[in-house]
């Protein structure tokens, strides 16, 4: 469901499979334990192998960015799929984080930051 | 309004089930030769109804059952029935504020019922507090065949 990767500098969450309620939980108690314990200057929310996302997935990227305020970090939300992607539109959270595109060349940025 | 197919389906409101809901629901309506992002926007309003069934209604008390009920309309309308036997709502307005919830300790983000609305044409809501609640959804679909 979630695969944790550190750099220098940052901490990447490669999150897979149907993010709901049911898988929510689970997934942010895994990401919470590295981040407090790491307090990388820049947290990655992965979701290229995100199947599927209601608005449990906006609670979990709201409580993240949170947490990153908390110690001057930074949020980012990396490939969201287009339902992904209106999920966070019509939730305004859109506006949270910066939100990249770095697929499908994986782990290769494209910088096609987005303000929409 | 004459139906052409119904189903109808009750289960514990268990989160393991969350996931079936909005598959079988897809299943269902996959019949209308939806578009894939028709598809996407139908999946996504049935979890948010159904995860509010099963994160508030039995809330304090022994759970109980969450129905779906799945009609296809004439002119490619899906209406979608889910309802509980739960606490029921005091203040539907308030729980319908985006933001709202009376869960945030569990990292609710208080926005099921503006993604349900964003995702469908229409949204109704009425509950009776210690009743149950029942939400119903309508979607059109488009006649393309782009799907």
């Amino acid at each position: 469901m979630v695969e944790l990767k550190s750099e220098p500098n940052r901490l990447t969450a490669l999150l897979s499979g149907e993010l709901d309620h049911h898988h929510a939980k689970e997934i942010r108690e895994t990401i919470d334990f590295a981040v407090r314990d790491q307090l990388p200057p820049v947290v990655i929310l992965d979701f290229r192998r995100v199947t599927f996302m209601d608005s449990s997935g906006i609670g979990l990227i709201m409580g993240r960015s949170r947490l990153t305020d908390e110690y001057g970090g930074t949020l980012e939300i990396h490939n969201p799929s287009p339902q992904i992607r209106k999920v966070l539109r019509i939730s305004g959270t859109d506006r949270l984080a910066v939100i990249r595109n770095t697929s499908p060349a994986e782990g290769k940025e494209q910088d096609h930051e987005e303000t929409e | 309004m004459k139906k052409l197919n119904e189903l109808r389906c009750t289960f514990p409101a268990r989160s393991e089930n969350e996931g079936f809901a909005r598959t079988m629901v897809c299943a269902f309506a996959a019949q209308l030769d939806p578009t894939v992002e028709e598809l996407a926007d139908l999946r996504t309003a049935v979890s948010e109804a159904v995860t509010n069934c099963i994160v508030h209604a039995y809330r304090g008390m022994e759970a109980g059952d969450v129905t779906v009920t799945v009609r296809l309309l004439p002119d490619r309308v899906i209406h979608i029935r889910i309802a509980d036997r739960g606490c029921g709502i005091a203040d539907i307005e308030q729980a319908m504020q985006p933001l709202y919830s009376s869960a945030p300790a569990e990292e609710r983000a208080g926005l099921g019922f503006t993604v349900m609305q964003g995702f469908t044409d229409r949204l109704n809501v009425t509950s009776k507090p210690g009743k149950g609640t029942v939400i119903t959804m309508r979607k059109k679909l488009s006649n393309g065949d782009q799907g």
